[in-house]
């Protein structure tokens, strides 16, 4: 029997800001839970002893945003792999399904290269457009019937191959470029440079991205288990497809600007989650944004602190965590 | 509610599935669609279900050309079970059976107590006790058949499409549904393969072969020991009972 009523909904929430604060108070400058809470009351306007300038800079500026955007991006890959594999009966579809992440990798070594700047804000905007130019590639690959899953996820496939092989040519041929630690940023994903404005911006464009899918939760169910019965249940295969992989693209692309190609969590959070609650994406949803809130915030705090102040990045570590944590999903999954 | 496919054509790159069919499903009666493999069964009953459309000719629902009516009316009252490949995500029986139930409900307002219970009774009657919470993966072919029907029925529609719903089913649980659907106020279509059991539970055959209606009528008109050497290819001997139906053997090739 999975957890029933908003239970398990009061827990995760739970969980999910006990995380934050402890991820905050984990770092280079040791800080305590107290002291985070504190920070964190000033600034509320609670009436509490002012925190040194130190702390709360540490606290406001730099760990809070930074943790903030881990939940954000882990939350909606998380969501985005879910409905992706969904859509497409496919076990593993992940968020970087339609090509999003070789786009966004090129994007934004094309904006070191042209010389558009070198700034956090230009690379996630080349990133951004990258990731867009590359669904387009796909939508045009897929050609007219491109709602059907099997030619999207080839056409997906191919772009991303495509634009990886763009980059890791521009890569190779700009001596430059090579030693440049932003290229590494994109190709394996870090939240170090998060700022106020992505927080606010992949706050909003989540909840957006979010809310469609779980309005369209009944088509999703009906989807993972089988388009004809979809179809006779009411829902047009065509446009609930067109709406949702436009959705997921559109997520995946922000997220992927805001913190590079993350990989693993669209892929093992949906599965995790649907160890814990069911399959009925009504409640896999929420639990999916949970879970995967609550896994990369965890895993941007081990790759800041393991090796301080060397930082790893955290698609590494979700990696290296990921894979163990598949391998014993896979094993509990019944034999077909 | 009658069911009515007006001159049906289908055509796949200038090969045709279908020429012209034309089937009447009147209110509460059940119609067996017979005929060879690759006679056009499947594509008829997916055209009248409205997974294909049909390059000309139409479907009617009450008179009404289906594709005028919106999709959530004709699912609350048409129910249909195709033959398809089993889903690789972990869904339960539950899950499953509730599908049945979203027509039925705005598309935001959650799954009740209620509905989980009636999904839990539809697994009882299809004598799958229990079933709940087992992992669809981990049905034999017939016992996912058997839910994949309970699902039909729990959409409480007014028309069954049924595509070949016995293939997987043991004879006892083949008798059950054929009695279930012929028993039952709701119009049927059903694909079969048997010609002994569609003799004696359908109300009409429609027999097919290379996409044409060959004859339609019922079973005592249409199940003639000429028609089914004919159409089949084999020997038959049908002789009518006491109850007007056909009763057809096959006999061995000599």
């Amino acid at each position: 029997m999975t957890p029933r009523g908003p239970a398990w909904l009061v827990g995760g929430a739970c969980v999910l800001a006990g995380s934050l604060a402890g991820a905050i108070a984990l770092g280079v400058a040791e800080l305590s839970v107290g002291q985070v809470l504190r920070v964190l009351s000033a600034r509320a306007g609670l009436p509490v002893a002012p925190p040194t300038l130190l702390t709360d800079s540490i606290v406001w500026d730099l760990r809070l945003p930074r943790v903030l955007l881990a939940a954000l991006v882990g939350a909606g890959l998380a969501v985005c792999g879910a409905v992706l594999q969904a859509l497409t009966r496919n076990p593993l579809a992940d968020p970087y399904l339609l090509g999003i992440s070789g786009g966004a990798s090129t994007g934004a070594v094309a904006v070191l290269v042209l010389g558009w700047g070198t700034g956090a804000a230009a690379l996630s905007l080349g990133a951004f457009a990258g990731a867009i130019v590359a669904f387009g590639a796909t939508l045009l690959l897929a050609g007219a019937r491109w709602t059907q899953p099997g030619r999207i996820v080839l056409a997906g496939v191919a772009a991303g191959q495509l634009f990886s092989a763009v980059t890791s040519l521009v890569v190779v041929s700009q001596a430059t470029l090579q030693n440049t630690r932003s290229i590494t940023f994109w190709l394996l994903g870090s939240l170090a440079v998060a700022s106020w404005p992505t927080v606010a911006l992949c706050a909003g464009v989540g909840a957006a991205g979010l809310l469609v899918c779980w309005a369209s939760a009944p088509a999703l169910d009906a989807f993972s288990y089988g388009a004809d019965v979809a179809q006779t249940l009411g829902f047009h295969p065509g446009r609930v497809r067109a709406l949702l992989f436009t959705t997921t693209a559109l997520l995946a692309a922000v997220l992927v600007a805001s913190s590079g190609a993350i990989g693993f969590v669209g892929l093992l959070v949906p599965h995790a989650a649907r160890f814990l609650v069911g399959s009925r994406h009504r409640r896999l949803l929420p639990a999916s944004a949970l879970t995967g809130a609550v896994f990369l915030v965890w895993a941007d705090t081990a790759a800041r602190t393991a090796f301080a102040p060397q930082e790893v990045p955290v698609g590494v570590v979700t990696a290296l965590v990921g894979v163990p944590a598949f391998a014993l999903v896979l094993r509990r999954r019944p034999a077909t | 509610m009658r069911v009515t496919g007006e001159h049906l054509t289908v055509a796949v790159r200038g090969r045709r599935l279908l020429s012209g069919v034309d089937l009447v499903a009147e209110p509460g009666s059940t119609v067996g669609l017979l005929g060879p493999n690759g006679s056009g069964k499947s594509t008829l009953l997916r055209t009248l279900a409205g997974l294909r459309d049909p390059t000309g000719g139409q479907v009617r629902l009450d008179g009404a050309d289906r594709r005028t009516l919106p999709r959530r009316t004709v699912a609350r009252r048409v129910a249909v079970v195709t033959q398809q490949t089993p889903a690789d995500l972990d869904l339960t029986v539950r899950d499953v059976l509730l599908l049945a139930r979203i027509p039925h409900r705005s598309r935001l307002a959650p799954v009740t107590t209620a509905d989980v219970e009636g999904a839990d009774r539809a697994a009882e009657r299809a004598g799958l006790p229990g079933y709940g919470d087992r992992a669809w993966s981990s049905l034999s072919g017939g016992e996912r058949q058997r839910v994949d029907l309970a699902r039909a029925f729990l959409q409480d529609p007014d028309v069954l499409l049924l595509d070949e719903p016995t293939n997987h089913l043991d004879v006892r649980h083949q008798l059950d549904l054929l009695e279930q659907l012929a028993s039952s106020p709701v119009t049927v279509v059903v694909a079969l393969h048997g010609l002994d059991l569609a003799a004696q539970y359908c109300d009409r055959i429609v027999l097919l072969a290379r996409g044409e209606i060959v004859a339609a009528g019922t079973p005592a008109e249409v199940l003639t020991p000429e028609r089914i050497a004919a159409v089949f290819e084999v020997r038959a001997e049908v002789t009518i009972g006491a109850d007007g139906r056909p009763d057809i053997r096959i006999r061995r090739p000599s």
